[in-house]
């Protein structure tokens, strides 16, 4: 890898306006390639906003956003409706607008931990299922980038150390760099190169270390950021998407 | 005996069974489209601004059904500038613009004396008035519809799903939405000589509906919607012709009907 390569999406001091509001004010951040940046910051701090003009959903008022030429990116949104009327199998949605043979769909679905759903209907998988779908999807894509929006919303507590697991992986086998916006800084502190806290404004940025450490942090979620500071998960079993034990020795729980 | 053979001459209703058996096919697949992006009062008031079209068409001495479907297509256009440009739902602006645009039409119809138009068939429909060249209109527009709809299927589809999801994929989602609206523009400017302004949607939305739970799949639910509307258009004339009820109101029963059975056969 050489020292400086070219960055897959750089913000350059990026501000958006709704009226006289603000609600980005002067960004600026770059992501790499390979590198898990983590968006967090309270409700209402802007990140999906940020999240839409990195993507280039919307046009910052001021400032520019440069994507590397011919990026691709992958994008798991943070809520996805499928009007009841509609019938859309998981496979129907992976196939959309792109042909991929079974065996692809049965590896990549392998591969974020949902194999079964294959044939159901999308509108019928549970929160933590139809996420790893929308992963699947994304996955699918080859991307360089990927853009998750609070991924773990709608999962329980033991699904998101799953699914945060996942994402992780994902970096390693992709090596794609990765977006990743979330209000759970349990999860965020454990798995991220950078984080980048948002209120409006970018308050602080750095290594979780780094951060955690910052008053401008403390200052934005008060005491709950001291007591995450360090966490780092550690499982001795694992639950599958069902929550069902996974264990290496399956004597133990006859 | 010759009233009784003669009641079974059906010859004279060929161009209504063709006619409507092309506006059917066209509709399924546009309104399955219709119900997944929950557009129906959006057709609402498009069909509602055909009145409006017509009206202008006749004033002006135009081609009903281009005039129809220019003031559908300004309608629809207008709608999307502005649903971004007002702050109000869009519910609110959907009932605002569909009845002043049928308004506007009534009182233009009400202004020209000379022509002696009947209302009540733009309104409810007069498919047995269907000339063959009618049909042909019909048959150009469905061509015309059907082609741009398999081109766009896929993207329509991406962005049903999730119009951002399919922006970062590359889909042009704007355009699409509005090529959409243009079919859908299309389509009701053909469908008012069947059915009437009053009830276009509901030959869109109810076979769309009756199909859902027999289909597996969006393709496999636009096919079986525009099955349902054949027998529909079918059943309907035949009803309008042996027991003189008004087609357009006995099409739009009848799709009920078939409805009705759905539910009852499929839990």
């Amino acid at each position: 890898m050489s020292p400086t390569p070219t960055p897959l999406i750089e913000v350059n001091q990026v501000s958006l306006l709704d009226g006289s509001r603000f609600l980005l004010q002067d960004i600026s951040l770059t992501l790499q390639a390979n590198q898990i940046v983590s968006l967090v910051g309270p409700n209402g701090a802007g990140k999906t906003s940020l999240v839409k003009v990195i993507l280039g959903l919307t046009l910052p008022t001021t400032g520019k956003v440069t994507r590397r030429a011919g990026l691709r990116v992958g994008y798991m949104p943070q809520k996805i409706l499928i009007e009841p009327l509609f019938p859309l199998t998981v496979q129907g949605f992976l196939q959309l607008g792109q042909t991929c043979s079974k065996p692809t769909l049965q590896a990549i679905l392998e591969e974020v931990g949902v194999t079964h759903v294959l044939q159901q209907p999308l509108r019928s998988v549970s929160g933590g299922e139809f996420q790893r779908v929308l992963l699947a999807r994304a996955l699918l894509r080859q991307p360089e980038l990927l853009v998750l929006d609070e991924p773990a919303q709608g999962v329980d507590l033991i699904g998101q150390g799953e699914l945060y697991d996942l994402i992780a992986k994902v970096r390693e086998r992709y090596h794609c760099g990765i977006l990743l916006v979330s209000h759970d800084l349990n999860m965020v502190m454990a798995q991220t190169d950078i984080v980048v806290c948002l209120n409006q404004h970018i308050c602080c940025s750095g290594h979780p270390d780094k951060v955690s450490r910052d008053p401008a942090f403390a200052a934005l979620f008060g005491k709950t950021a001291q007591a995450v500071a360090f966490y780092t998960h550690r499982h001795d079993h694992h639950h599958d998407v069902h929550g069902q034990v996974i264990t290496q020795d399956k004597d133990k729980h006859d | 005996m010759i009233e009784l053979w003669q009641n079974w001459d059906l010859r004279y209703l060929a161009p209504a069974f063709i006619g409507g058996t092309g506006v059917a096919i066209v509709s399924g697949p546009l309104g399955a489209m219709m119900v997944w992006r929950r557009l129906a009062y959006f057709g609402d008031t498009l069909s509602h601004s055909g009145l409006l079209g017509i009206t202008l068409a006749l004033a002006l001495h135009i081609n009903i059904t281009l005039g129809v479907c220019a003031i559908a297509l300004l309608v629809a256009l207008g709608l999307l500038g502005l649903q971004q440009k007002l702050l109000v739902a869009s519910d609110t602006l959907l009932g605002l613009l569909s009845h002043t645009t049928l308004a506007l039409g009534l009182l233009i119809l009400a202004t020209m004396e000379r022509i002696q138009v009947d209302v009540l068939g733009f309104l409810y429909g007069d498919i047995l008035a269907l000339t063959w060249q009618d049909v042909g209109w019909i048959y150009l527009g469905g061509v015309i519809v059907i082609l741009l709809l398999m081109r766009l299927w896929q993207s329509l589809l991406r962005v049903t799903v999730d119009p951002d999801l399919a922006q970062v994929e590359g889909v042009p989602v704007k355009r699409v939405q509005a090529t959409y609206l243009l079919l859908l523009a299309i389509v009701v400017a053909v469908a008012i000589k069947i059915v009437g302004v009053l009830l276009i949607t509901a030959l869109l939305l109810i076979p769309a509906t009756t199909a859902r739970p027999w289909a597996h799949s969006p393709e496999k639910m636009a096919v079986y919607a525009s099955i349902f509307g054949i027998i529909s258009v079918m059943v309907g004339i035949i009803s309008s012709h042996f027991w003189d009820v008004p087609t357009g109101p006995a099409i739009v029963v009848s799709s009920t009907f078939l409805l009705l059975i759905t539910l009852c056969i499929k839990k």
